[in-house]
């Protein structure tokens, strides 16, 4: 029987970035997936969080739970809504309710994390020549402890992966952020940009919309000539 | 408009400080400034790097953290028995519950006992009660002798790094202050301006009265005060001066003699990435009969100031924090705007905890959101202090403190609509169309801060929600 995986595609994704969630469908589609995705999906409430609205974030956390409960799987393409529901949903309760929320948290996955780490199968069929700078997005990296899945599907596809410096520096996006400090916020893209020209590679990946938006636009405000794309938009484009 | 110059300048507690932001952009404005912080940050993160993936390390992380988290929890315990320790071994013991208050007992103390002339070894929780500022009050001549304290006082300046406190001065803006000083140009090499420092602070040395410390950590079962230093001042500044005053915070205080065999190079790899310092200076009361060396008087003021306030509270991991400045090195944030931008004496991400948590919610409060809570700095502490997490703790903390209206209600309303999907369909709609009119957009609040610096994500021909219904769901 195929794995059946309920699509979490964000709202990022959703609202500024919807081909990403259709890749997403393609990637897991073409590892075997019955992709559903269900229509009562919002937000997973991070921004609240973040900004120190515990009560506001679980209400939306609430709704998430309710709509996901009965999933076998939930799969995000993004590192760093799929933390905030596994590593700080179980938080935001107690009690009775925090053992159903912890079963949601503990079969929610980052989009390359279930294509390598749950169904092993980092090589979809896809061929991609461009040669691609990937960024470890932070939430990905350290809260999900995912350092390889992302690479393992590029280097599965053929894509020449290059290795920034100071890869694992945050690209200054964090939410709220990068609109509440952009003096701070953007000369760290401007960092991590710079980084990614150094390497010669046209194209940057990573695994967060959040991450990818902050730096194309301002990729596009400094008149860079640079690719921002998802790893799973890169990878779909390879797939036949 | 602020400069970078303004803000390195010396400011006491309480001093009015310029908003957050022109803090951060007299920080850009200065490319000195940042290409200083960028060599720091490589230097320091290499070796940090090297020294911490020597074998045995990750599992002496664990050690420490396990040693300082009891440490904290039994804390009131273990400073009684510190003190119990220290008063056998003919150390005089003071407590201060405010800054004010130790500064106050301190500067009493060396005027009770004539003392004109004192040295320091470097000590950031003398920054915390402005102790200089005291005791020069007083009349008091105080020197620093950490070289990079040395340069900051010589300055007029204050740390901007808590172990490297003078990371934001360039050599060529030492060699011109020494230059200043001696009155006739020195060269522009590493070992002639130390050389110079070196035979300004000795004569200093020799002359002192009183010795001022910190203290790295403290034993409450053997009442031994531990300093770790990489220029031998430490040792001068507690055996030369006939009185030495150690200032310790009460977090300081380890259980055992035996925890430094882990604490020690815990912090010494995760500061320098040394293996271990060139001194570690290892106190034991003042001068017994018979010894040659080491001062007539031992004194140590333990400093609340807040911090067992934080007890029980979910703020109490912090206390663990032995100062390595391992996630100031880390920190892109920091990276970015440098110490003196944080406003506080404490920067980075443990300063943008500490600070709020010891001055208050109203001093500092607007440090944990300026903080990406990328988690780099959770990552390195070496005695796990989830210090992301207790930016988004103190963020909520902030919230309810000083509530910011607009703020609550727009949370408020937000999670109220997405949590129905058809107001989050509607309002995605909304927002997507909004992007069509990107100078009308830029009107609103959110699109105009991000909108400086970096376009607006152009509109999308539907969203994920809307390409679904059309093209899955019809299809089945």
């Amino acid at each position: 029987m195929s794995p059946q995986v309920a699509l979490f595609v964000t709202c990022l994704v959703d609202q500024v970035s919807p081909e990403t969630g259709r890749s997403a469908v393609r990637l897991l589609e073409a590892a075997g997936c019955e992709v559903t995705f269900r229509t009562g999906q919002t937000c997973c409430g991070q921004p609240a969080f973040n900004s120190g609205y515990p009560a506001d974030a679980r209400r939306l956390a609430r709704h998430f739970v309710d709509v996901f409960a009965d999933a076998e799987a939930v799969v995000a393409p993004s590192g760093s809504c799929v933390a905030m529901v596994r590593c700080y949903y179980p938080t935001l309760f107690t009690g009775p309710e925090r053992t159903r929320v912890e079963a949601v948290a503990a079969k929610s996955y980052e989009l390359t994390e279930y294509l390598v780490d749950v169904l092993g199968r980092p090589d979809l069929g896809a061929h991609v020549d461009t040669t691609v700078a990937y960024h470890p997005s932070c939430h990905l990296l350290r809260e999900l402890g995912v350092r390889d899945a992302p690479r393992r599907v590029l280097d599965a596809a053929g894509a020449p992966v290059v290795e920034l410096v100071d890869a694992e520096r945050c690209c200054g996006f964090g939410g709220t952020f990068s609109v509440l400090h952009p003096e701070i916020s953007v000369p760290m893209a401007d960092e991590k940009l710079d980084r990614v020209v150094a390497t010669g590679a046209r194209t940057v990946a990573a695994c967060d919309t959040g991450c990818l938006v902050h730096l194309a636009t301002r990729a596009r405000h400094r008149g860079l000539d640079l690719t921002v794309r998802h790893v799973a938009d890169i990878v779909a484009d390879g797939l036949a | 408009m602020t400069t970078s110059g303004e803000l390195a300048h010396h400011r006491h507690p309480g001093d009015p400080l310029p908003p957050l932001r022109d803090r951060v952009e007299a920080t850009l404005h200065n490319v000195e400034l940042r290409g200083a912080l960028r060599v720091m940050a490589t230097r320091f993160n290499d070796a940090r790097e090297v020294a911490i993936s020597a074998p045995g390390i990750a599992a002496m992380k664990e050690r420490g953290t396990a040693i300082r988290a009891a440490g904290v929890q039994d804390l009131r315990a273990n400073l009684a028995r510190a003190e119990v320790s220290l008063r056998g071994l003919g150390v005089q013991v003071h407590h201060a519950g405010t800054g004010a208050e130790a500064a106050e007992l301190i500067a009493d103390l060396a005027e009770a006992r004539g003392v004109r002339r004192a040295v320091k070894s470097k000590s950031m929780a003398t920054e915390e009660i402005d102790l200089n500022y005291h005791l020069e009050q007083r009349g008091i001549h105080v020197v620093e002798t950490d070289l990079g304290e040395w340069i900051i006082q010589k300055a007029s300046e204050r740390p901007s790094h808590i172990i490297a406190p003078a990371v934001h001065k360039t050599r060529p803006q030492i060699t011109q202050l020494f230059s200043d000083l001696a009155g006739g140009d020195l060269p522009d090499e590493r070992e002639e301006l130390c050389a110079f420092a070196q035979q300004q602070l000795r004569g200093e040395f020799l002359t002192a009265d009183l010795g001022i410390s910190g203290a790295n950590f403290v034993c409450a079962d053997t009442g031994t005060i531990v300093l770790v230093t990489n220029e031998g001042n430490g040792r001068l500044t507690t055996s030369l001066p006939r009185v030495h005053v150690a200032l310790v915070p009460v977090e300081k205080v380890l259980a055992h003699f035996a925890d430094l065999a882990t604490m020690v190079p815990l912090l010494i790899r995760h500061a320098t990435g040394q293996q271990l310092t060139s001194y570690v200076t290892m106190i034991h009361g003042p001068r017994r009969d018979g010894e040659l060396d080491g001062p007539d008087e031992v004194h140590v003021v333990f400093l609340d100031a807040g911090r067992t306030a934080l007890l029980g509270t979910p703020f109490e991991s912090m206390l663990r924090c032995i100062r390595c400045g391992a996630c100031l090195n880390v920190c892109p944030v920091y990276g970015t705007i440098g110490g003196h931008a944080y406003g506080g004496v404490y920067p980075g991400p443990m300063g943008a905890v500490l600070t709020p948590l010891l001055s208050g919610l109203d001093e500092g409060s607007e440090l944990p959101g300026a903080t990406s809570l990328c988690g780099a700095c959770s990552a390195v502490c070496p005695v796990g202090i989830p210090l992301a997490d207790l930016l988004v703790e103190l963020r909520a903390a902030v919230a309810s403190h000083a509530p910011r209206r607009t703020r609550r209600a727009f949370f408020a309303l937000w999670s109220r609509a997405w949590s129905s999907p058809v107001l989050y369909r509607w309002s995605a709609r909304a927002a997507n169309r909004a992007r069509r009119w990107p100078r009308l957009a830029r009107r609103l609040p959110v699109a105009r801060a991000w909108g400086e610096g970096r376009d607006l994500p152009a509109p999308v021909p539907e969203t994920f929600h809307d390409w679904w219904r059309r093209d899955r769901s019809a299809a089945r």
